[in-house]
């Protein structure tokens, strides 16, 4: 039995994302700037694919602009807003502790250019507190940018409610959406967001295309230098075939989005509860305001590299905040961000699941799960400290 | 290509090795949790020789193939011998680790001089 469950790293792509893209390199291999009819029909087959995606999230076509995918779009959303409040002073960013990288180390480039952020606490529950974001604004703040839904623990942070806050105080507002679009409602105007970024390959488009959208009026920082495509915010030939591939992609996503979830959501707490009879184990995040896709467990006296190898042997592909599955020196700073000490970090596995899993393959991903945690904890000294009472649990 | 050599998967799959020896005359342990690996190696030691060895680990892939290949390296083999085991030693007979998990070798390493430097310690004390 071999289960994809990492789809919050990248999915399979759908037919219709790979029909849309093969016909794109197929028949509309014309450049858009070019004034040949070739070129005009790929025109419009570009802006057409502009349109169909702004009117998912409730944008105008003009403000969307197609990207490499979701960190140039995190890059050029947080340059923008940063380059533009500078010029009036403000030069004060808020984010938060757990951002996916694409953000943190755009921010941390900042601070060395003289910018200060404030990371806002995720507490727990792994969720930004609207009050605490309130209190953290300044007079300076140029930038708010949170992410619509973590890519490790999947919990969904109150967006709306930052966006007004936001929006009363006259604050940029961008969020990270990669985790987020194609598997959850978006609505710019309603959530009141400024920039939004999306990458495609999250939700069975396919990979190095993405979009950022930025409300009118924004006037966006290049980060490429070059021709006058998309608006002349973002030079380089258009990546036509992705950019069809993306939106055929998300059109399909969306209009299964209700049913996919209702069914994930199932899977997802059948899967939370099977794992849950592993002793001194703990869910990551939120139980109720996470992506229906998303279990993120620590499994206390084990190492999560480990973890992932033998359940790979058993055909499970999954994933772990562990320091040695990333050659980082630290375990994911998501888990630490929640406040999970290092011991505990290690021991993580996260399990992204797809629309089609079945209730089998959910039986098999936690009998696997059980096992191997038991085998490794068969040899494990952390797990000896801890059963002969040299060491105190930290999971229950 | 694949994360780690055939040597490294299949010490890691088939580890040897593994458990602990209750009367050890060594005993050993390095690492820690921040660092992501921890082992602990036991020694049985008969007139200088390692008669028998074994190891518990947390730990990542490679530093479980590390384990079982340096308690392999040492089993059978004099106190000074041993004592000489390096981290490329233990590297090489796994043919090879990426460059980031050079340092479970390292641990494994460490964990031997551990354990063999408990054993010296014993050693002296029944001398006094
Ligand atoms: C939350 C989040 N932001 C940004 C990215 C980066 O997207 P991309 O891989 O398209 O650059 C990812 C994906 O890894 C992500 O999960
Ligand atoms: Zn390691």
């Amino acid at each position: 039995m071999n289960i994809y469950a990492d789809n919050a790293a990248t999915t399979e792509m759908s037919e219709a994302a790979i029909n849309a893209m093969t016909d794109g390199m197929r028949n509309w291999y014309g450049n858009p700037s070019s004034l040949y009819t070739i070129g005009q029909k790929a025109k419009e087959k570009l802006e057409e694919a502009r349109a169909e995606i702004a009117g998912i999230i409730h944008a105008q076509p003009r403000e969307i602009i197609f990207t490499s995918g979701g960190s140039e779009a995190d890059n050029q959303a947080i340059l923008t807003a940063a380059l533009n409040g500078k010029k009036k002073g403000k030069t004060h960013i808020i984010s938060s502790a757990f951002e996916h990288h694409a953000v943190l180390h755009t921010l941390k480039k900042l601070e060395k250019d003289g910018f200060t952020v404030t990371l806002l606490p995720v507490h727990e529950s792994g969720l930004v507190r609207p009050d605490e974001l309130e209190a953290a604004l300044r007079e300076d703040t140029c930038l708010v940018t949170i992410m619509t839904a973590n890519n490790e623990i999947g919990t969904i942070q109150p967006i709306a409610e930052i966006g007004a806050i936001c929006r009363a105080r006259h604050v940029v507002f961008h969020t990270d959406a990669v985790q987020a679009v194609g598997h959850l409602p978006i609505d710019v105007e309603a959530q009141q967001i400024d920039m939004l970024s999306a990458s495609a390959h999250k939700f069975h488009g396919p990979k190095g295309v993405g979009f950022l959208y930025a409300r009118k009026g924004i006037v966006l920082q290049n980060l490429i230098e070059g021709g006058a495509q998309e608006r002349g915010k973002r030079a380089g030939t258009e990546n036509l075939p992705g950019i069809l591939g993306m939106t055929a992609a998300l059109k399909e996503a969306v209009g299964a989005m209700e049913q996919h979830n209702t069914h994930m959501k199932k899977i997802r707490d059948y899967l939370i509860r099977g794992l849950s009879e592993i002793p001194h184990s703990a869910l990551n995040g939120d139980a109720e305001r996470r992506l229906s896709g998303n279990v993120n467990f620590s499994f206390e006296g084990i190492e999560g590299e480990s973890l992932l190898i033998l359940l790979d042997q058993k055909g499970i592909s999954a994933s772990s905040g562990s320091a040695c599955t990333s050659g980082a020196l630290d375990p994911s700073h998501v888990l630490l961000a929640i406040g999970r000490v290092h011991d505990v970090a290690h021991g993580s596995l996260r399990l992204s699941i797809g629309e089609d899993i079945t209730v089998q393959e959910a039986d098999h991903i936690i009998e696997a799960t059980k096992e191997v945690v038991a085998y490794l904890r068969s040899f494990s000294p952390v797990w000896r400290d801890l059963t002969e009472g040299k060491k105190e649990f930290i999971l229950k | 290509m694949a994360l780690y050599s055939e040597k490294v998967m299949e010490h890691f799959l088939q580890p040897q090795n593994v458990g602990v020896i209750e009367d050890a005359d060594g005993v050993g342990e390095v690492g820690n949790a921040k660092c992501g690996d921890i082992m602990k190696m036991y020694l049985k030691i008969d007139r200088d020789i390692i008669t028998d060895v074994k190891f518990e680990t947390f730990g990542c892939a490679s530093a479980i193939a590390s384990s079982s290949m340096a308690t392999e390296l040492i089993k059978g083999q004099r106190v000074e011998d041993a004592m000489k085991l390096t981290n490329q030693a233990v590297a090489e007979a796994l043919d090879g680790l990426p460059p980031h998990k050079l340092h479970c070798s390292v641990l494994a390493e460490e964990a031997i001089q551990a354990a063999l430097e408990d054993y010296r310690q014993k050693q002296e004390r029944n001398k006094e």
